[in-house]
């Protein structure tokens, strides 16, 4: 065949100047620029794209749009892929390449379809009934068949190359669907100054007046859509938004629309971004989706060459296919004779017209018989014959009783166009929470009574004239303008005549001719293989609520969503439980209304923009110095600094020794810091710590911890008193901020009686602490106007000067057990003095330090760390900390501790622990046990919460919460690890350093 | 603070680099004076001390600003504020107001080292922020006069309009954060940094 052999003359939107190569199935074609890859095939005479879901039946293109049911390809392959990309939706770029999904070794030969041949033994839930035993089969065995039998496309599995982004939007007037009705609302809202958006899921604005022969003011259809849309482009607040689908209307008028930027160019062409998401909230919603039209439902209407009536016009009149040769139109209604006679215009010869209804009079019909082609009235096509291709088509008599009768008559045909009336796009309402209502005159769900600020025109309101489209789409339009606080007026509308039709007849499913259970299969869902006999099968076994049989049957499943068989569907459920189909109700519409890439829900929400990276103001300082990092809540925060040659193991060995012996220092800026100030602080605090704070003298600090209602270990912390009613409050680095909304919590809604403000100076101030035998001497230096000496400035205490010229609070306290200061400096000046106590501690070897020497020292020391030796269920008994609670006076948690589990003194208590084995670390959430030889399941007595190699020690050091623990000491336990070894260990005081305390007594 | 301190802005390390093609222009306004204020609308004496401190009405309409020269005040909530003055001003203007509310059920916090003042001009400016931020940035929704605290994608901010782009207020510690996602998000209109 040569190329675009069914490409006509003239005619269409394509451009024949600009062809366009591209690959099917391996195959090179030509199509033109303007087409969709569904169009460009169709131009060269393919009709078989695809093979259906579970019975591997040839299928082709039915639809010309969203709803396209059969015609899903394999786009592209490598990174590049998509799977199910519907070809209708395609718009073709050079050297596109593109596949049949569903189909081995290939669509012409499909060793599938033997399936087909077993249709009557493979029912609606034959999965569930025949593959329910044995159990080990379901993963092994049947799972893996039924997987590869019935796939849809392939995703990629390489990595998206592809960038996407998402922003958010507001408007005034959110106008989806640029149809007639659409353009219309755009162009009313737009003038009237308000903020409009007007979106359309194709690449062209237009909808159906693009394929549409009529006039609008004398001119044709498509130089009015030019117009309008040269006028949109003039308004400043209007954003017109191609190959956008509106995909999801959510609460609160909040819609998502997911707009391809770069999906119609060539591969190599692609840059910046691939898709974008809008998040959009609007004012007003206009929907102006259109409707989509029905197929009807008759033996093997799956067949290639079957064609909704309206695509055939498409198909016609926009991308200039000649279709067939020999074309047959089935329709209960009026609007596919417009298809017949623009088939005939085209030079196609139409067979007949076949209508259930009698002597059609409709304006339609009449020009149909007055261009000479033959009526057939009060029949139905029967069954479609056929095996690649329709070759033609069985017509009987409809009977006034609904049966079919008299002598069948073969029609032989090439193509067949089909319509069942309309159904409107009502899913962007119904996704609102609009209830939708069955209207028996138009034979279709309506768009219920709005819930939000929404409502729906044109055709996806059931008006299907374009009278009424452009009508209805300027009065909604100046309407949601006016709702939205514009002053305007409702336009004039356009003169337009709509041909006067006869109503249509409702004809769900044709009568068959064959016994029940005989006869060829007619298929009410494409994509999912559902036809009649499925549903009544549902209906039989006792599926009465249509979300069931949906859900048995497949029906609407799948990319499709049955956007085409839904209707027809419940229809034919409805009958068989003998009900109305409003009784039998439509399944629930939820968004997505077409597919979605993840690549665009992700957006730019990857890798380092995932998630904040906090950093302190030294953390430029740490990078030079080669420091590796830990992640800390949102913070990085040094973990230890190697020197070259250095492992972990060998840096955190020598910061441990440096603090204990000599000077050592640590950015520990990231700790939380809240400022508290008022008459009421020092009481604030005595609810919200377990210790008393009234008689903290000022300039003095102390350790507090913080409990959670049910008396277990929240947070903890050294806060300071700067003044008489004014206190700064240190937290753990990752609860800063649920502390700080917890402070705020107890002060808003249980004491607003309070006098206490808080404001987060985490950020503000830098801290470096100074720690080690040799630290006095080095914060002397760069602090020359503080007095350090033990008896000026003693243990946690605070004093205000200078460091390296800066202002600066100092903290003489310890988290190691050594004499030890944190000085405070604003964070902008945090360089400047981090060099300057580098440079005073250079002869004593000042060692920077991470966060895993930290903890090592203060789990050599027994000192906590929250949310990793408490976890929520801790109390302070439970750590040994009794001593930091009060004996009088309330405070949060309090009651709480007697509460017969909080209260018993056999709880998991926190002890220390030396494995037989001193070289052996354990690891820490190691379980413990009495007996690792008892039988499984083995009674737990506790875990290992911390656990180092301490080379003050020269041994490993652990913490565990034992049952019982403080009871237990010297006794021996067992961890059975993970590679099979047990690991035995003695339970002791959790303090291997100093434990009198003389360190920092210095 | 002396002369002889170095100073690192939060946005230390990223280059200038002034491109006039950019859509999104990006300027750091560096050592700002910043001071969180908290006191009582319904005391008359608080916005008279605050007046006869910095010469300025506390704006009490939520989301509003009040300024005079360099200094601007936001209003932050019902019972909280911020003031942004000129550079090296801190201590002074702390002082001065802590004097003049001594009394009232009022704070005066120096957090000039936690945040900085970012400007971003440029014909993309409202895109840009749009990406991240979900408010309605439109000069008809959020207009000169008008603040407002939100979040660019993770990051929380403080926004103002100005007349030719907007203000941001951003955390020190995720300033670093907040310009790469600017960087990023502005690739497609171009992207400068001046001083």
């Amino acid at each position: 065949m040569s190329a675009q052999a069914k490409r006509l003359d003239r005619g269409g939107r394509i451009d024949r100047a600009t062809p366009v190569n591209f690959t099917f199935n391996g195959k090179t074609y030509q199509g033109c620029a303007g087409d969709t890859v569904a169009s460009a095939l169709l131009a060269n005479g393919v009709h078989l794209l695809a093979r259906s879901w579970k019975y591997h039946r040839p299928r082709g293109v039915i639809a010309a749009g969203a709803e396209e049911p059969n015609a899903l390809l394999q786009l592209e392959t490598g990174a590049y892929a998509v799977p199910n990309a519907r070809a209708t939706q395609i718009e073709l770029y050079e050297d596109l390449k593109a596949s049949s999904v569903n189909a081995w070794p290939s669509v012409e030969f499909d060793a599938m379809a033997i399936n087909g041949w077993f249709a009557r033994m493979i029912p609606a839930g034959f999965y569930y009934k025949t593959f329910m035993w044995p159990k080990s089969f379901w993963t092994k065995h049947y799972e893996h068949y039924i997987r590869k039998a019935a796939g849809f496309g392939v995703a990629p599995v390489d990595h998206d190359p592809n960038r996407y982004e998402k922003t958010n939007a507001h408007c005034d007037v959110l106008v989806v669907g640029a149809g007639p009705a659409g353009l219309a609302a755009a162009l009313a809202a737009g003038r009237s100054g308000a903020r409009v958006i007007l979106a359309d899921e194709q690449a062209e604005m237009g909808g159906s007046l693009l394929a549409s022969t009529q006039t609008i003011d004398g001119q044709p259809a498509a130089e009015w859509v030019s117009a309008a849309l040269a006028e949109l482009a003039t308004l400043p607040e209007v954003r017109v938004l191609p190959r956008a689908t509106v995909y999801g209307y959510l609460d609160h008028n909040f819609l998502t629309i997911a707009e391809r930027l770069n999906d119609h160019l060539p591969l190599r062409a692609r840059s910046a971004n691939r898709e974008r998401l809008w998040r959009v909230r609007a004012k007003r919603v206009v929907l102006a989706t259109g409707a989509h039209e029905r197929p009807l439902v008759f033996g093997n209407n799956d067949l290639p060459g079957v064609m909704l009536a309206g695509a055939v016009s498409t198909y016609t009149n926009r991308y200039a296919v000649r279709l067939g040769d020999k074309a047959v139109v089935f329709t209960n209604n009026d609007s596919a004779y417009q298809s017949a006679l623009d088939l005939h215009a085209a030079g196609v010869n139409v067979v007949a017209v076949v209508d259930p209804r009698s002597n059609p009079q409709g304006e339609l019909p009449l020009a149909a018989r007055a261009a000479g082609i033959r009526i057939i009235d009060a029949s139905v096509v029967t069954e479609a014959r056929g095996g690649k291709r329709i070759s033609g088509v069985q017509v009987m008599g409809l009977t006034a009783n609904g049966e079919v009768g008299g002598s069948a008559q073969a029609l032989d045909c090439d193509l067949l166009a089909i319509s069942g009336g309309w159904s409107p796009v009502i899913h962007l309402s119904s996704q609102s929470c609009a209830k939708a209502i069955w209207s028996d005159e138009k034979a279709c769900f309506l768009p219920g009574k709005p819930v939000q600020a929404e409502v729906s025109v044109g055709a996806c309101a059931g008006e299907f004239t374009l009278n009424a489209a452009l009508a209805g789409g300027l009065a909604a339009g100046a309407q949601a303008a006016q709702l939205a606080d514009f002053e305007t007026g409702v336009p004039a509308t356009p003169e337009v005549r709509d041909p006067l039709e006869q109503p249509m007849l409702a004809l769900w499913r044709v009568p068959s001719p064959a016994k029940p259970g005989r006869g060829s299969k007619a298929f009410i869902d494409f994509q999912n293989d559902v036809g009649v006999s499925d549903i009544r099968l549902a209906a039989r076994e006792g599926y009465q609520s249509i979300e069931h049989t949906k859900r048995y049957t497949a029906l609407g499943f799948g990319t499709d969503q049955g956007k085409l068989g839904n209707i027809n569907g419940m229809a034919v459920l409805a009958e068989a439980l003998a009900q109305t189909l409003p009784e039998t109700g439509t399944t629930t519409f939820r968004p997505n209304y077409t597919p979605v890439t993840f690549g665009t829900i992700a957006g730019r929400d990857l890798g380092e923009l995932f998630d904040p990276i906090r950093k302190t103001a030294l953390h430029g300082w740490h990078v030079e110095h080669g420091a590796k990092f830990e992640d800390v809540g949102q913070w990085k925060r040094p973990w230890y600094y190697p020197r070259p040659g250095e492992d972990m193991h060998a840096a955190v060995n020598r910061e441990c020794l440096a603090a204990r012996n000599g000077v050592a220092l640590m950015d520990a800026s990231t700790l939380g810091k809240v400022d508290i100030q008022g008459e009421d602080a020092a009481e604030f605090l005595n609810l919200i710590y377990t210790n008393a704070w009234k008689k903290l003298g000022i300039g003095m600090a102390r350790y507090g911890l913080m409990l959670k209602e049910d008396g277990m270990i929240f947070d903890d912390g050294v806060t300071v008193r700067l003044a008489e009613n004014h206190f700064v409050m240190t937290t753990t680095t990752g609860g800063a901020a649920r502390v700080m909304t917890w402070l705020e919590r107890w002060l808003q809604t249980e004491w607003p009686h309070m006098k206490v403000r808080l404001t987060s100076v985490t950020d503000h101030w830098a801290t470096i602490a100074v720690v080690g035998p040799k630290s006095r001497e080095v914060v002397s230096r760069v602090c020359p106007d503080i007095d350090f000496s033990k008896e000026a400035f003693p243990f946690m205490a605070l004093r205000e000067g200078t460091a390296a010229g800066v202002a600066a609070r100092v903290v003489r306290i310890s988290f190691s057990g050594e004499l030890s200061y944190e000085i405070n400096v604003n964070a902008n000046a945090a360089r400047q003095v981090w060099d300057a106590v580098m440079a005073a501690g250079a002869e004593f070897d000042i060692t920077p330090y991470g966060t895993e020497t930290m903890h090592v020292l203060r789990a050599e020391k027994g000192f906590i760390i929250v949310g990793q030796d408490t976890d929520g269920s801790v109390t302070p008994q439970d750590c040994g900390m009794g001593w930091a609670i009060k004996k009088t006076g309330d405070f949060i948690g309090r009651r709480s501790f007697s509460r017969p589990d909080t209260a018993r003194s056999d709880r998991k208590q926190l002890v220390g622990l030396l494995t037989s084995d001193p070289n052996v670390v354990l690891p820490e959430g190691a379980q413990l046990v009495k007996n690792p030889n008892a039988p499984i399941p083995n009674p737990m007595e506790g875990h290992v919460s911390s656990s180092y190699w301490s080379a003050n020690c020269g041994r490993s050091i652990a913490m565990a919460l034992v049952k019982d623990g403080f009871k237990r000491m010297g006794e021996t336990l067992h961890a059975p690890l993970g590679d099979g070894r047990v690991v035995s260990a003695t339970i002791c005081k959790p303090v291997f350093i100093d434990p009198e305390g003389a360190h920092q007594n210095v | 603070m002396s002369e002889a301190v170095r100073l690192q802005s939060p946005l230390v390390g990223f280059q200038l680099d002034a491109r006039a093609d950019a859509g999104v222009i990006l300027r750091e306004r560096a050592f700002c004076s910043h001071l969180n204020l908290r006191g009582e609308q319904s005391d008359p004496a608080f916005a008279a001390a605050i007046k006869q401190v910095l010469g300025l009405e506390v704006p009490f309409t939520p989301n509003t600003t009040t300024s005079a020269g360099d200094q601007t005040l936001y209003w932050l909530g019902p019972d909280e504020w911020l003031l942004v003055a000129a550079p090296e001003q801190a201590a002074t203007l702390e002082a001065a107001l802590r004097k003049a509310l001594a009394g009232q059920f009022a704070s005066v916090v120096d957090i000039s080292g936690g945040q900085t003042v970012v400007e971003l001009r440029g014909g993309n400016a409202r895109d840009v922020l749009a990406k991240g931020c979900p408010l309605d940035l439109h000069p008809r929704a959020f207009g000169v006069g008008q603040c407002a605290q939100s979040h660019l994608a993770k990051c929380p901010l403080l926004l103002r309009p100005l007349a030719d782009g907007f203000e941001v207020v951003v955390r020190r510690s995720f300033s670093d954060y907040f310009f790469s996602w600017i960087e990023d998000a502005a690739q497609e209109y171009g992207f400068s940094v001046v001083s």
